[in-house]
């Protein structure tokens, strides 16, 4: 599904920022993406959802060379990833039904079509009764479960989070990473990137290991 | 997790159910932003000051036409007291042969009376005129100009009558029409100077909004719109706040000369109105002064809604 071969990624001038990663994701999989701050999670998750490009080795996301892949080519490819962001990344004017149902929006369909849809993945991530609510009276955890939910609505192949325990207790967290599981029960890849080693220990899962630019894969 | 997963349910295929009646979704561009206004009020001060700018000079352009065709629709000739002619006869015959050239309206010797009133401010009142050599005036007003044969009636007049010569008036006319010309040019070079003003003030207040609005480029990115989605919801957004304050600017300006239009035409009577009426005519700008302010309200409004265009693309461009 997405493979790795001696990427590295260098901003501008400067040292290499990733160096030789080498790996694989396959379908259905579940993997943490872990490493100290600034090992380069974040730089790893924007290679994988193409919002950079590596300066060097090869990224084939769904059978395709990145470095051949058009411009134009890029929005359809990227529909196919669901990413939630570390700072979520809601639409403050939009309320939260209307901030899940944008990436169906974007494609042109009619709300009528996807309604009861959306009313349903929000039910399912705990939200059903804040789908009036606008984002800035959300709570922290509200708001990543919008994040997921919209991340999650245009049914994508493999899911990318930052992060995304990062602002909620304990047992929410655990509620999110229950969440994460049985979407992959159901056939999506999950990309976790956390550093909350409690986290990785309640669930029994592939670890690729950042550290310094270069990384380690545990199966 | 139940088996009636909502996952499940979206990989079937899109909802055949129907949830609560739909509220009609926000747009996607904020409607009502901080930098949303600060730019309409922009655009409307420019659009105000671009109005007005081709509203005066629309104004001073037909008035330098109307003053040259004031001047070149009157010439004058001129009868010499000669001795031992009657310069009554010879002004008659003069009249005459005016007349009854093609292209002239009429041909009017002034009356003694009107010859004293010229020489009034020199010579004082109370003279007896015919005690002095004073030539006789004939004011020839012409229906068109341009079918007179200026040259041949002036050959004519001084072959014919004795002591006559034509007054054309070119030598004003020319420096009239040299003047007027200068500050059309004048009034156009500021025009360009406030166009130029006006769009490079709107490009900027607009990239200025736009700034604001990066994220919402950004997420609706991520999700996976096509840049021509993001760059038409911006772009849609951005023509209509220019509209408005186009349209507010072009509608303010037109109401200022719409009044003072109107203060004019009630102090026509008095001898102040009466000199601004000299210069700017009835103070009207006329249709193409108001097709103008139109045509400046769209303009502003289609630079707005291109430059937030080319700012999503520019935009796009760096996060990729």
């Amino acid at each position: 599904m997405i493979r790795f071969e001696n990427v590295g990624l260098r901003y501008g001038m400067g040292a290499e920022v990733l160096r030789d990663l080498s790996f694989q994701i396959a379908p259905r999989s579940f993997q943490f993406l872990t490493g100290p701050s600034g090992a380069g999670k974040s730089t790893l998750l924007r290679l994988l959802f193409l919002s950079l490009r590596p300066t060097r080795g090869l990224i084939s996301i769904f059978d395709r060379d990145v470095a051949t892949l058009p411009k134009s080519d890029l929005p359809a490819l990227r529909r196919r990833i669901g990413v939630v962001f570390q700072d979520f990344r809601l639409l403050d004017h939009l309320t939260t039904f209307e901030n899940v149902a944008l990436p169906l929006r974007v494609l042109g369909r009619e709300e009528a079509t996807y309604r009861a849809d959306v009313i349903e993945l929000l039910k399912w991530v705990g939200l059903g009764d804040r789908v009036q609510a606008l984002p800035p009276i959300l709570s922290g955890g509200e708001k990543q479960r919008a994040a997921i939910a919209r991340a999650l609505i245009g049914q994508p192949e493999i899911l990318l989070a930052d992060e995304p325990t990062g602002n909620v207790d304990p047992p929410l967290a655990k509620r999110l990473l229950r969440l994460f599981v049985e979407l992959n029960r159901l056939g999506t890849s999950v990309v976790i990137a956390t550093h909350d080693i409690g986290l990785m220990n309640q669930f029994d899962a592939r670890r690729l290991v950042l550290h310094e630019g270069r990384l380690s894969v545990y199966e | 997790m139940s088996e009636t997963s909502p996952l499940k349910a979206l990989a079937a295929g899109p909802a055949r159910r129907q949830g609560p009646r739909p509220t009609p979704p926000g747009p996607i561009v904020p409607a009502g932003s901080i930098a949303g206004r600060s730019l309409t009020i922009v655009v409307a001060i420019m659009s105000f000051l671009a109005c007005l700018t081709l509203g005066a000079v629309t104004l001073v352009r037909d008035a330098s036409l109307d003053w040259q065709s004031d001047i070149v629709r009157e010439i004058t000739i001129q009868v010499r007291p000669i001795d031992g002619v009657d310069t009554d006869a010879e002004a008659q015959k003069a009249t005459n042969l005016a007349a009854s050239t093609p292209g002239v309206a009429s041909a009017r010797p002034l009356s003694s009376w009107e010859n004293a009133q010229l020489l009034e401010p020199w010579l004082g009142s109370g003279l007896d005129m015919s005690d002095l050599p004073i030539p006789r005036l004939i004011v020839v007003e012409l229906a068109n100009p341009d079918a007179v044969d200026l040259t041949q009636l002036s050959t004519r007049l001084t072959q014919e009558v004795k002591g006559a010569s034509l007054d054309d008036h070119r030598s004003w006319t020319d420096r009239l029409k040299a003047m007027a010309n200068a500050t059309v040019i004048i009034g156009f070079s500021i025009l360009a100077l406030v166009f130029v003003a006006t769009v490079l003030s709107v490009v900027f207040a607009t990239r200025g909004a736009m700034s604001s609005n990066r994220d919402i480029v950004s997420v609706l990115h991520y999700v996976g719109a096509e840049a021509g989605f993001i760059a038409r919801e911006f772009q849609r957004h951005f023509l209509i706040l220019g509209l408005k304050g186009g349209l507010w600017g072009a509608a303010g300006a037109t109401l200022m000369f719409l009044v003072l239009s109107f203060l004019f035409g009630r102090s026509i009577a008095t001898p102040e109105g009466d000199q601004v009426s000299a210069l700017f005519g009835r103070f009207a700008i006329g249709p193409t002064g108001y097709v103008g302010a139109l045509g400046i309200a769209i303009l502003i409004a289609l630079m707005t809604a291109i430059t937030s265009r080319l700012t999503v693309f520019r935009h796009l461009a760096s996060i990729e």
